[in-house]
């Protein structure tokens, strides 16, 4: 299958199979034939439609040129991947989302964590269920190495002493067991401290801090529980946590209905000194005021369009910025099992509870019917794993046949599960800020190659 | 070619044969965290 389209003034053709991605001249992006297609069109066919609009000889040299690239398999290569369902099987899990703080010092109205509780009440993590969820993580890896545990909340710092505990049990453990832990945390700042920062930035391989772009728009939302803004008390520490950093960190917001001009945000985080920016579309009940509806889809992706060209200018001047949707790698990325795999929520990613309790990801907790077990009585789910398991892209009946599949990977299994019922469907708004997201990233490499 | 630049490798394929040693990092796709295309992670080999 192909995919092709014009962004930016580039004629842009996707091989969705091999992964190839080419820029063509107007003549090849229409003898190419339709977007979508399975197979190369008969070029006769092609002649007669565009015999009024090329020569001759440009249709028999853009003809020429793509009858090559079928012949490499780089245009209309076969889908060879069916065949992977079958091996669609359980993998060790390696992965793990801690909870580490039921409870947050700012009140954001968009937080899907219901402010932190996740609907159950405030409770921190004991470094007890902590070490157990590290047991849990070291026996459950099989022969993996890399193990990634992230602290999230809530708010972690809010619990940090359990936060170290847990960090020091796990790294006493790594050559005995040969593992190699990778901590990440993400934090809204409000506790950050000297102490704190440099303590992170040592352990931790990545950290994210929240931060909605514009002092305004940050405002709008993410407040402490007496109604002030958070912008002032976290932007200086951010500054200097960043300005000491030398491993992953980035800066992440979240826009909503209220400010699709968001590229202004990236910009302003920009003008701040973080090159590594992410801002994300809000994840919330379709009913709040500020949802993101189908309607502004149009808006969104022509906002997507603007930030894109914005960026192509910027490192064109030799400017730093990643934005982190437009982040894609054409050579180095993962392998096709990964693609396929996607999230790997339930699989090889699982979160746990202040209370020890086990749930798919960070987003299926509170679902009760979705928990997996719990570390307290030593449960664990292995029919749910599997089902995780075999749900990959190619499963989901919508997935398989589109072209973002091996970008996207079928979304999320959690917003699928909360907007549509089942893991299984993916969510409209979703796949159209994806694909576009990717058609951005992809029109991006081609201004800059 | 004179009518098509192409910017990468057709490698997927490739990476079937090599791949999947699940070394690499967890790509979270929602909102609410990282999400990212899987298509921005790298590879751990
Ligand atoms: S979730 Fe949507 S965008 Fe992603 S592969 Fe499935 S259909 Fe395509
Ligand atoms: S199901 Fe969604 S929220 Fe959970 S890990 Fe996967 S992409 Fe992230």
């Amino acid at each position: 299958m192909i995919h092709k389209y014009r962004l930016n003034g580039y004629n842009i053709i996707m091989d969705v199979n091999s992964g190839a991605v080419h820029v063509t001249d107007d003549v090849t992006f229409d003898m190419v034939g339709d977007d979508g297609g399975v197979s190369m069109p008969d070029m006769e066919e092609q002649r007669r439609k565009y015999a009024g609009k090329y020569t001759e000889a440009q249709m028999d040299e853009a003809a020429g040129e793509i009858a090559q690239l079928v012949q490499s398999g780089a245009l209309f290569s076969e889908d060879y991947y069916a065949g992977f369902a079958a091996k669609a099987i359980s993998s060790p899990i390696k992965s793990m989302c801690l909870h580490i703080a039921h409870d947050c010092n700012l009140v954001c109205d968009y937080c899907f964590a219901a402010k932190g509780d996740f609907g159950h009440g405030r409770c921190l993590m004991s470094a007890r269920i902590g070490k157990k969820a590290i047991d849990f993580l070291i026996e459950k890896s099989a022969n993996r190495r890399n193990l990634e545990v992230d602290f999230f909340g809530g708010e972690p710092l809010m619990n940090f002493g359990v936060v170290k505990e847990i960090v020091e049990y796990a790294r006493s453990l790594e050559k005995e067991h040969n593992k190699n832990f990778r901590f990440t945390i993400t934090t809204n700042g409000v506790l950050l401290n000297d102490d704190i920062i440099d303590y992170i930035n040592g352990q931790m391989s990545n950290i994210v801090l929240s931060i909605d772009g514009r002092p305004e728009i940050n405002d709008r939302f993410r407040k402490t529980a007496g109604g002030r803004g958070s912008y002032d008390l976290i932007i200086d520490k951010y500054k200097k946590l960043v300005s000491k950093r030398v491993g992953d960190y980035y800066v992440r917001g979240t826009f909503t209905r209220e400010n699709l001009d968001f590229s202004e945000d990236v910009l302003h985080l920009w003008s701040c000194g973080f090159d590594q920016i992410s801002v994300e579309p809000v994840v919330t009940s379709p009913e709040l005021d500020y949802s993101l509806r189908e309607e502004d889809i149009p808006a969104i992706c022509e906002e997507y369009e603007k930030l894109a060209k914005i960026i192509i200018e910027m490192k064109q001047k030799g400017e730093r910025i990643n934005f982190f949707h437009f982040n894609i790698d054409l050579d180095g990325g993962p392998c096709i099992i990964k693609r396929l795999k996607g999230c790997g929520c339930g699989n090889e990613y699982v979160a746990v509870t202040p209370e020890g309790d086990i749930y798919p990801c960070h987003q299926f907790v509170g679902m009760e019917e979705w928990k997996m077990g719990s570390l307290e009585d030593g449960s664990f789910d292995n029919d749910k794993k599997q089902l995780f398991a075999a749900n990959h892209v190619l499963s989901k009946e919508k997935c398989s046949d589109c072209w973002a599949k091996f970008y996207c990977s079928g979304g999320c299994s959690a917003n699928n599960v909360q907007y549509m019922g089942d893991i299984r469907k993916p969510h409209e708004i979703s796949c159209a800020l994806e694909k576009k997201r990717v058609e951005c990233a992809v029109m991006i490499k081609a201004a800059l190659s | 070619m004179k009518h098509i630049k192409t910017l990468n490798t057709a490698s997927l394929k490739k990476s079937a044969e090599k791949g999947g040693c699940g070394e690499c990092q967890a790509s979270c796709q929602s909102a609410c965290k990282t999400s990212c295309t899987v298509a921005n992670q790298t590879c751990e080999k």
